[in-house]
């Protein structure tokens, strides 16, 4: 039997009156990775943000764990230890070299080791291609180094799943590759994820499952050859139709 | 020019120069926490709070210092609260210098993107730890350059301080040029002392602007 991690039941979001999201179920098991693709404006991020509590929902319930994720409550810090997030613009603090970003939460939040945070940061900056760069300062790296910083920020409070909204659409494009091996690296290890992307080669190798949004529903879902080479609805042809890619 | 009269009395200014630097830096370092305090309620929009801080600043921002002492040295006593020429003179100050300060620090706040916050919040940090380590460090830096400038504003503006028979630097100028007729000498040594505290605190707050910068934007 799987374990459920997050568990999405009817939920609705509006800003103001225009409304956002209707209506979504979804539930992630452990070890899947969704990608959650879908037009620009369709609410992909606003959907993200309101997994860990970002944002506040009018309707419908989110879980992890069976925990309810409620916006704006105390409870939420800790079920973000939960939960990994990185964002399109890496927001690493510019303040803090790269080991202090990554330490941050796993010192401060979690309380560990020092010297055992210290070990595992180099470990994972190691295995992202970033060995060598823990005393560097966010503003001395690429913009695709700074995005695997970003993600063993993540990682290093060992979370039960990942949220990656768009990490690679403000890159350069050479800078792309590197940044969805370590994605592609994750998944195969078994990371629980749940990515939004525009690359759909990257989405169609890496997902277990694709979920299609659009005016605020999910219109279509399934595996990624079924979604790829086979869509079922109107609308994911013609949204498919849009790119251009190739394996 | 009189070299024998400023030998004589540059004690005078020593002593003054001394007053004005301790009622002054007191003053700005109240100052500055009051601000502190003022910009977080503001910040975090604390109900009521914020509203008296808002019309806090309005006042504080509006009225000359000059206008302020007054009122705490001769307006004040009239309800029966007699304040020391010195205590005047920072709470004066500190009345004035809290609503720039406060000003400089919100500012400093407000440059933290909220995109810097968020990804603070989805690491599981509290809003106390937020504010330590991820907007604090940066807003200080930030607001350096203009909290500086409300320092040395704040050390000009304690130039007012005599007309509450303080006896600083502007009072001791005052004093020989009304005694002796030395203007030309008196005002020489007024302008060096003033030149004298500020020149090292600008130079001072310039060295500290730039270390906080480290790690750039
Ligand atoms: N804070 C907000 N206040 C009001 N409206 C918002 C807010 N954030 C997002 N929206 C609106 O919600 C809708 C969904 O936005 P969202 O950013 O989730 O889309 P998206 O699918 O991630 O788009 P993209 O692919 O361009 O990133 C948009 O119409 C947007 O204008
Ligand atoms: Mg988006």
């Amino acid at each position: 039997m799987a374990e459920t991690i997050i568990e999405v039941k009817n939920l609705h979001k509006q800003f103001g009156d225009n409304v956002i999201l209707k209506d979504i179920s979804i539930s992630v098991e452990k070890g899947e990775v969704i990608v959650l693709i879908g037009p620009s404006g369709c609410g992909k991020s606003t959907f993200l943000r309101c997994l860990n509590g970002l944002e506040p929902i009018q309707g419908g319930s989110v879980t992890l764990h069976g925990e309810p994720v409620l916006y704006g409550k105390k409870s939420l810090t800790k079920i973000r230890q939960h939960i990994g997030m990185v964002f399109q613009s890496y927001d690493l603090f510019p303040h803090m070299t790269i080991a202090q970003n990554i330490a941050l939460a796993p010192l401060k939040v979690q309380k560990r080791d020092k010297k055992e945070v210290e070990e595992e940061t180099l470990k994972l900056l190691d295995r992202v291609g970033l060995a060598g760069k823990a005393d560097s300062y966010p503003n001395e790296l690429s913009g695709g180094q700074k995005q695997r910083a970003a993600i063993v920020r993540s990682l290093i409070i060992h979370p039960d799943i990942i949220l990656l909204d768009e990490i690679t659409a403000a890159l350069d494009p050479e800078m792309v590759h590197e940044v969805l091996k370590v994605v592609l690296d994750l998944a195969k290890s078994g990371t629980t994820m749940m990515i939004v992307t525009h690359e759909m080669a990257f989405a169609k190798a890496v997902a277990d499952r694709v979920i299609f949004l659009d005016g605020g529903e999910i219109v279509e879902e399934g595996t990624p050859d079924e979604f790829f080479d086979a869509p079922k609805t109107e609308r994911a042809k013609q949204f498919l139709k849009t790119f251009t890619y190739s394996d | 020019m009189d070299l024998t009269f400023i030998t004589q009395h540059y004690p005078l200014y020593v002593k003054a120069a001394v007053l004005t630097v301790v009622t002054g830096t007191i003053g700005i370092v109240l100052s500055a926490i009051v601000g502190l305090i003022c910009a977080l309620t503001r910040y975090y929009k604390i109900p009521v709070l914020r509203t008296i801080t808002v019309i806090y600043t309005e006042l504080s921002r509006n009225t000359p210092l000059i206008v302020q002492l007054f009122f705490l040295y001769f307006g004040l006593p009239k309800a029966g609260i007699v304040l020391s020429s010195e205590a005047c003179g920072i709470i004066g100050l500190t009345f004035l210098g809290g609503s720039y300060m406060s000003e400089s620090i919100l500012s400093g706040f407000q440059s933290i993107k909220k995109a810097q916050i968020e990804s603070a919040e989805s690491l599981g940090l509290t809003r106390g730890q937020i504010m330590r380590y991820v907007v604090f460090p940066r807003a200080a830096a930030a607001a350096m350059p203009a909290v500086s400038a409300n320092i040395i504003f704040l050390l000009k503006e304690t130039s007012v301080f005599s007309a509450v028979a303080l006896a600083d630097l502007m009072y001791i100028a005052k004093d020989l040029i009304g005694m002796y007729s030395s203007t030309t000498e008196s005002l020489l040594m007024l302008v060096i002392a003033y030149l004298i505290i500020i020149l090292p605190i600008s130079l001072l707050c310039s060295v500290l602007e730039r270390r906080l910068r480290r790690g750039g934007a």
